[in-house]
C-alpha cells in the first residue's frame, strides 16, 4: 500500500484560504500623512475641486455637531452619527449624477442631503415627520432604509429599471460592514450581477455594527470580495481619502453606466461616535488606544494639509465656514419646526391610494378625534 | 366564450395586461421559457419577448425587491413566488418594505405591484408546497390579499389586481388550477377587487368562505336544498379588506352563519370575520357562530392532508348544527 503522507492533496484548501482577497490593495491618492501617492490622479483635481470637497467635509462635519447638539437638547429623534465618515460620503455621493437613483441606509443622511435633500427634511425624518420623506417627485431618492440589506434588492431592481428605460444613469446603494452580512445584501448584488444592470454598491467598513466588530461580522479578508461571488469587480478604497474615494466612485459609475453591469467598492472608514444618537456608548466594546490612530488619519486632516500647502484654505475661512453652516443647520430646524403637525388621518389616507372601506370608516373616526 | 380552466384564465388575464400597458414586466422562477412550473405563464415570453417575461435567480426576498427597484423606476411588476410557502423568505420585502412604500412616502410614491403566489392543499405536494399563508398577510396595512375561487373570477380579478397601483397579492388556489373549468369571456372585464361575491342565494343560512372552500360550500348549499334547506353562499374574494356589508346583508337575511376557512383556526381570516359579525351583526343572528377551519397544527404532510382539509362533510355538519341550535 502507497504511503500517502508526503503525497500532494488533490486540493490544497489551506492555500486557497490564505490566499483568499490577497487581490484587494487598498486605493489612495493621499496616504495617511497627505503625501500624494497617486500623482495622475491628484494632477486631475482643479483647485475649485479639491477646494469644494474640503468645504463638504467640513459641512458634514458641522453637520453632524449641530445634530449631536440638538439631539442633546432633545430637538431630533433617531440620528447616526457620521464624524469620521466624511471622505467615505461625501466623496462618493459626488461621482453621482443628479438622475442617478440613491439608496441609502440610516447613516447615510449627508449624502441624500447632498444628492438633492435638503437638511430640513433630514430633519424631520430624524424626528418622525412624513415630510422628510417628501422629495422633489423629479429626484431620485428612496428613503434611508432602516432595515439594512433590503436597500440592495431595491436598488437592484431600480438599477434593472434604469436599464430597461435605456437611460445612461445607474443606481447606487449603501450599507455598512455589518448589511453585508444580511442576506438580501447578497440578493441584491447577485440580481445585478445577473441582469448586468448598473448598480454601484458602496460598503461603507466603519468597523463596528453596533458594537460589533468588523472581524466578528464575517471570516472574509475584505468586504470587497462579497462581490466576487455575483461576478462583480470590487475594489477597496482608503475611505479617509475623499480623493480616492471620488475617483474610484467616479470611475465605477462610468463602468456601470457603460453598460458593463455593477461594481462594489469598499470603503475603509471609521465612526468616531456612537451608533446612534440615542444612548449608545462605544466605551462598552473599544477603547480610546484603538480609536487613536483613526483620529489621527482623520479624513478632514489630510485634504486640509494639501490645500494649505497650496494656499487654498486657512483655520479662518475653516472656522468661519462652519459658522455659516451651524447657522443655516438653526435655520433649518427653525423650518422644520414650523412644519405642521402630522394627523393619523393623513397616515390613514396614505394607506392605500384608494382607501378601502375599513379604512375610510377609521378616517372617519379619527377626523372627529384630530380635529379636537 | 370558451370553457377555461382556473389556470388558462388567469394566463388569459396575464395575456391581457401584458397587451394592454407595455409598462408591465413579469418575472419570477421559471416563469419564462418553462412558462412557470404549473404553465401559468405558458407562451407569453413567446409573445412578448424576454424584456417583458423574464427569469430571475433562486431567491424570494431578492425577487419583490426588484420589483419594488422596477416600480421606482416606473414599470408596473408581477413578480411570480413559485409556491406562497416560499414567501417566508420574503416577508420583509413584502411586509416591511413594498407594503409601507406609499405610506413612508406620504402618498407620492406608489407600489403597483401584483404578486401572484400558489397555495392550497389537497394535491400531495412536497413540504412548503400547500399552505395557507394568507393571514400572514391580511396582517399587513397597505397590502391587498385577494384569492378567486373560479377560473371567470381569476381573470377578472389578475386584471383588476395589476390595473391597481397599490400592492396586492393575488394567491391561486393550487387545486383548483386543473380541476376546474368554467365559461371565461374572451374579451376583457374587471372584477372588483374588495367586493365579495353572494355565489348562491339562500335564505335559511349564510356560509361564508373563500378560495376552494367556497366550491366545498357550494356542494353543501346543493345537497341540502333537496332537503328544502335554503344556504346562501358567499365567497370574500377579498381577503383584506373584507367586504363584511355584504356578510351583514346577507345574516340580516338568513339569521344563521358559518364561516369556512382551509387554513388554520388560530387567528386568521375567519377570525376576524367573525369578530365583524359580533361587533356589529350579532343581534341577527338566532344561533351561535359556527366556524370550520383547519386544526392549529402545521401544514400535514401529504398522506394526511385529506382528512385535515375541512370539507364538504365537515361544512354540512357545522350548517345541521347551527341550524338545528
Amino acid at each position: 500500500m502507497a504511503n500517502n503522507d508526503s503525497s500532494k492533496p488533490i486540493v490544497d484548501f489551506a492555500a486557497i484560504k490564505e490566499n483568499l482577497g490577497s487581490e484587494y490593495k487598498m486605493v489612495q491618492v493621499l496616504d495617511g500623512s497627505a503625501k500624494v501617492v497617486n500623482q495622475e490622479v491628484f494632477d486631475s483635481f482643479s483647485d475649485e475641486q479639491l477646494v469644494d470637497f474640503m468645504k463638504k467635509m467640513v459641512w458634514e462635519r458641522a453637520l453632524h455637531e449641530q445634530t449631536m447638539s440638538f439631539s442633546r437638547q432633545g430637538r431630533l429623534g433617531f440620528y447616526a452619527p457620521t464624524a469620521g465618515e466624511e471622505a467615505s460620503e461625501m466623496g462618493s455621493v459626488s461621482a453621482f449624477e443628479p438622475q442617478d437613483f440613491l439608496f441609502p441606509a440610516y447613516r447615510d443622511l449627508p449624502q441624500l442631503i447632498q444628492h438633492g435633500g435638503s437638511v430640513e427634511k433630514g430633519f424631520l425624518w430624524s424626528r418622525g415627520h412624513v415630510k422628510g420623506n417628501q422629495y422633489d417627485p423629479k429626484y431620485r431618492a428612496w428613503m434611508p432604509q432602516i432595515i439594512i440589506g433590503a436597500q440592495f434588492v431595491e436598488a437592484a431592481g431600480a438599477a434593472l429599471g434604469i436599464k430597461k428605460n435605456g437611460e445612461n444613469n445607474v443606481a447606487f446603494v449603501y450599507t455598512g460592514d455589518g448589511g453585508t452580512s444580511q442576506g438580501d445584501t447578497y440578493e441584491g448584488l447577485n440580481f445585478a450581477g445577473a441582469f448586468q444592470a448598473p448598480l454601484v454598491a458602496i460598503i461603507q467598513n466603519n468597523g463596528f455594527a453596533i458594537s460589533v466588530p468588523r472581524k466578528k461580522q464575517t471570516a472574509a479578508t475584505t468586504l470587497a470580495q462579497k462581490a466576487v461571488a455575483a461576478g462583480m469587480p470590487s475594489v477597496q478604497v482608503d475611505g479617509m481619502d475623499i480623493l480616492a474615494v471620488y475617483s474610484v466612485a467616479k470611475a465605477a459609475r462610468e463602468y456601470a453606466a457603460a453598460g458593463n453591469g455593477p461594481v462594489l467598492i469598499e470603503t475603509l472608514t471609521y465612526r468616531y461616535g456612537a451608533h446612534s444618537s440615542a444612548g449608545d456608548d462605544p466605551s462598552r466594546y473599544r477603547t480610546k488606544e484603538e480609536e487613536k490612530p483613526w483620529h489621527d488619519n482623520d479624513p478632514l486632516i489630510r485634504l486640509r494639509k494639501v490645500l494649505e500647502d497650496k494656499g487654498l484654505w486657512s483655520d479662518q475661512q475653516e472656522s468661519d465656514y462652519v459658522d455659516e453652516c451651524k447657522t443655516q443647520f438653526k435655520a433649518d430646524l427653525k423650518a422644520a419646526d414650523a412644519e405642521p403637525k402630522q394627523t393619523n388621518v393623513e397616515m390613514l389616507k396614505n394607506t392605500f391610494e384608494v382607501p378601502t372601506p375599513n379604512i375610510k370608516a377609521q378616517i372617519a373616526e379619527f377626523e372627529a378625534k384630530e380635529s379636537k | 366564450m370558451a370553457t377555461k380552466t382556473y389556470i388558462q384564465a388567469i394566463t388569459d388575464g396575464l395575456d391581457q395586461v401584458l397587451s394592454d400597458d407595455d409598462k408591465t414586466l413579469i418575472f419570477g422562477e421559471d416563469v419564462g421559457k418553462n412558462g412557470g412550473v404549473f404553465r401559468t405563464t405558458q407562451g407569453l415570453q413567446d409573445k412578448y419577448g424576454e424584456d417583458r417575461v423574464f427569469d430571475t435567480p433562486l431567491a424570494e426576498s431578492g425577487i419583490l425587491g426588484l420589483a419594488m427597484g422596477l416600480a421606482a423606476t416606473g414599470w408596473r411588476p408581477l413578480p411570480e413566488i413559485q409556491f406562497m410557502g416560499f414567501t417566508f423568505e420574503a416577508v420583509d420585502s413584502i411586509a416591511g418594505q413594498m407594503s409601507r412604500t406609499r405610506f413612508r412616502f406620504g402618498g407620492e410614491k406608489n407600489m403597483p405591484i401584483t404578486i401572484r403566489t400558489p397555495f392550497g392543499g389537497g394535491t400531495h405536494t412536497a413540504e412548503m408546497h400547500s399552505d395557507n399563508l394568507e393571514s400572514f398577510f391580511t396582517d399587513v396595512p397597505g397590502l391587498r390579499v385577494v384569492t378567486p375561487s373560479n377560473p371567470y373570477d381569476a381573470k377578472g380579478l389578475i386584471i383588476s389586481a395589476v390595473e391597481n397601483n397599490d400592492p396586492v397579492l393575488f394567491m391561486e388556489n393550487l387545486k383548483l388550477y386543473r380541476s376546474m373549468k368554467a365559461e371565461v369571456p374572451d374579451d376583457k372585464y374587471t372584477v372588483p377587487l374588495d367586493t365579495a361575491k353572494v355565489v348562491r342565494e339562500g335564505t335559511d343560512i349564510t356560509v361564508v368562505a373563500y378560495s376552494a372552500e367556497v366550491n366545498e360550500a357550494l356542494k353543501v348549499a346543493d345537497k341540502l336544498a333537496k332537503e328544502n334547506i335554503s344556504v346562501e353562499v358567499i365567497d370574500l374574494v377579498s381577503l383584506s379588506p373584507i367586504d363584511t356589508d355584504t356578510i351583514f346583508k346577507s345574516i340580516d337575511k338568513t339569521h344563521h352563519v358559518v364561516m369556512v376557512q382551509e387554513a388554520q383556526r388560530m387567528a386568521g381570516v375567519g377570525a376576524t370575520v367573525v369578530s365583524d359579525i359580533a361587533e356589529n351583526d350579532i343581534l341577527s343572528l338566532d344561533a351561535p357562530i359556527g366556524r370550520v377551519a383547519a386544526p392549529d397544527s402545521i401544514y400535514p404532510f401529504a398522506l394526511a392532508e385529506d382528512d385535515w382539509i375541512p370539507d364538504a362533510a365537515e361544512i354540512e355538519a357545522k350548517v345541521r348544527e347551527i341550524l338545528t341550535y
